[in-house]
């Protein structure tokens, strides 16, 4: 029962309730599809980037589980005003806790709000529903072609 | 019938019913005395695969530890007794689903190198450009992707015989797709996420009508209904061992004498020729034709005990005490707030496919796994299913004759916690 409440915190729940950026965005330059062909997840990442590289604006929209709503939720909220680069990295940072040991212990700083995520370690099954809006998102800010992504 | 099926009929004994004691039968399951995350194993995935009796488990050991060796080939002993063990298994196989000789059984991988044997041996030849082939909007994966596939090589066009809200085939729909352009008809024995058993003999006295071929993908069929391809009258009937209490990588394809033989083989290799030149092959008889290579030898072995073992308990008398569970568990899920059934057929196998509010079916898979509770979330690789009914996915309670009213129990209050959580 702890491992699921470590996994179902309320931080995530409230996003899953009410996701954050959630819907179309109406200027946005970027966008990709993602889909989880497992679980039926599919969301849309839309984006916003500036010329010199900068996430102005970042929307989602879609269905899914509650960890892949409340992942994409979190994602708008902390890349927007990022630029590029630190999206890429703050992925890879969240990606390595996700996958990491469960012994490993959990760089709380570095992690910031996204610790919230680190319980999903415990169900392995779960990662692709956490990642897939980050793996959506680092295709739609390499501009590629429109084909949709898969965490399969 | 053959000498070798009048041997079987005179070797298996016939079994006297009694009372269906399901905790006796869950003790011939090992693996249904293991916990999961501190919990009792709640296994209602059965429809995913079932868990296999210590028979059939034992049956393969025992190959392996005294009869191992290639089969069909060599003159020692052991190879003459794995031959043997591997015809009389095939043997048992054919009575059991009342084939008229032991030739019609071609083992397979399971139902889908079944379905794709029929596709490539019989449709191919047969289809081409405006003809069709017909499936239904309840069909696994396995029963729609071939056909599509053949259809995108032959320029033949995939019709679907619709369902209703309940999940019942339409028939008046499926009759009206039949024409003298239909090649083939491909259904399902029962739905594996809405449970729905279809009216086969029905179907096939349509079909017939035109001369057309059916095939059953009898996957669901096979575990929970006694099946008599004479009386349904199919044409080609496939199933999975790895569903029937069997091993994985084992299954078979019934078909009638007359379409296989007019059928090419489905692979080249050894032991399915008669002779062979760098000029001319000889393709060998039923049904070796369509078993090119060493075949999975135990697991052939392994699903002849699992029929034996459900001839032991009588798949009338697995069918009668499913249909309790089944409506027990079907009063009980509706008794739940805010669930939703998907497939609400009159004619059932105990499957029960489900929606609770708001929560995704991941999200109930994950919560009700820490309770024990392990059932099938996602699409069920029945993806246009899911469009039909409008949801990306379904949560899934698959059920055998070795479950109980307790663990219907288990699972309702484990869904008590799903809401709790997600609220």
């Amino acid at each position: 029962m702890s491992e699921l409440r470590e996994l179902y915190q309320q931080v995530i729940l409230d996003h899953n309730r009410k996701p954050h950026n959630f819907g179309p965005l109406d200027t946005a330059n970027r966008h990709q599809e993602g889909f989880n062909p497992l679980c039926g997840d599919h969301l849309h990442v839309y984006l916003l980037l500036t010329d010199v590289g900068v996430i102005d604006d970042i929307h989602f929209d879609g269905s899914g589980c509650a960890i892949s709503k409340a992942s994409a939720s979190l994602m708008t909220q902390l890349l927007k005003g990022k630029t590029a680069d630190e999206a890429r990295a703050r992925f890879e940072g969240f990606h390595a806790m996700v996958t990491s040991d469960t012994d490993a212990p959990v760089d709380l700083e570095a992690a910031g709000k996204l610790a919230v995520f680190a319980g999903v370690r415990e169900f392995p099954m779960r990662v692709k529903c956490a990642t897939l809006a980050w793996h959506t998102m680092k295709s739609a800010l390499e501009g590629e072609a429109t084909d949709p992504i898969t965490t399969e | 019938m053959t000498p070798a099926l009048q041997r079987e009929r005179d070797i298996v004994p016939e079994v006297q019913p009694a009372p269906f004691d399901v905790d006796t039968v869950r003790r011939d399951f090992p693996i249904l005395g293991r916990a999961v995350r501190d919990r009792a194993l709640v296994y209602l995935d059965n429809a995913a695969t079932t868990q296999k009796p210590r028979s059939v488990i034992d049956a393969m050991d025992r190959y392996y530890e005294e009869e191992n060796s290639n089969i069909h080939r060599g003159v020692h002993l052991l190879s003459q007794q794995a031959t043997f063990t591997y015809e009389r298994a095939r043997g048992r196989i054919a009575k059991f689903v009342n084939a008229t000789e032991g030739a019609e059984i071609v083992f397979c991988r399971g139902t889908t190198e079944a379905v794709n044997l029929v596709a490539h041996g019989y449709a191919r030849p047969r289809v081409g450009a405006g003809d069709e082939i017909l499936v239904t909007h309840m069909e696994h994966h396995s029963n729609i992707v071939p056909w599509q596939m053949l259809c995108q090589e032959t320029g033949a066009t995939l019709t679907v015989a619709p369902i209703t809200d309940e999940g019942e085939l339409d028939l008046s729909g499926f009759a009206d797709k039949l024409s003298s352009r239909t090649r083939l008809v491909a259904v399902t024995h029962a739905s594996n996420v809405l449970g729905t058993v279809n009216p086969i003999r029905r179907l096939c006295d349509l079909a017939h009508e035109f001369d057309i071929p059916v095939l059953v993908d009898g996957a669901q069929g096979a575990p929970h209904l006694a099946v008599d391809v004479q009386a349904l009258d199919c044409d080609f009937y496939a199933f999975s061992g790895h569903k029937l209490f069997a091993p994985t990588g084992i299954g078979a394809l019934w078909g009638r004498r007359e379409l296989l033989e007019a059928m090419s083989p489905y692979e080249g290799g050894g032991s399915m020729i008669q002779s062979v030149s760098f000029e001319a092959i000889i393709f060998a008889e039923l049904p070796n034709k369509f078993e090119a290579g060493t075949p999975n030898i135990a697991g052939a072995i392994g699903l002849a005990a699992a029929v034996d073992y459900l001839n032991g308990l009588g798949m009338e008398r697995i069918a009668a005490y499913e249909d309790e569970l089944l409506d027990y568990a079907t009063e009980r899920l509706l008794s739940v707030e805010g669930l939703r059934l998907f497939g609400t057929a009159t004619e059932k196998v105990a499957v029960l496919a489900f929606a609770l509010q708001d929560a995704h079916p991941h999200d109930i898979g994950t919560i009700l796994d820490t309770e024990g509770v392990a059932l099938r979330t996602g699409h069920h690789c029945a993806q246009p299913l899911m469009q039909r009914f409008g949801v990306p996915a379904m949560a899934r309670a698959s059920f055998a004759f070795y479950n109980t009213r307790h663990e219907v129990d288990v699972l309702v209050s484990s869904l008590a916690k799903v809401k709790e959580i997600l609220g």
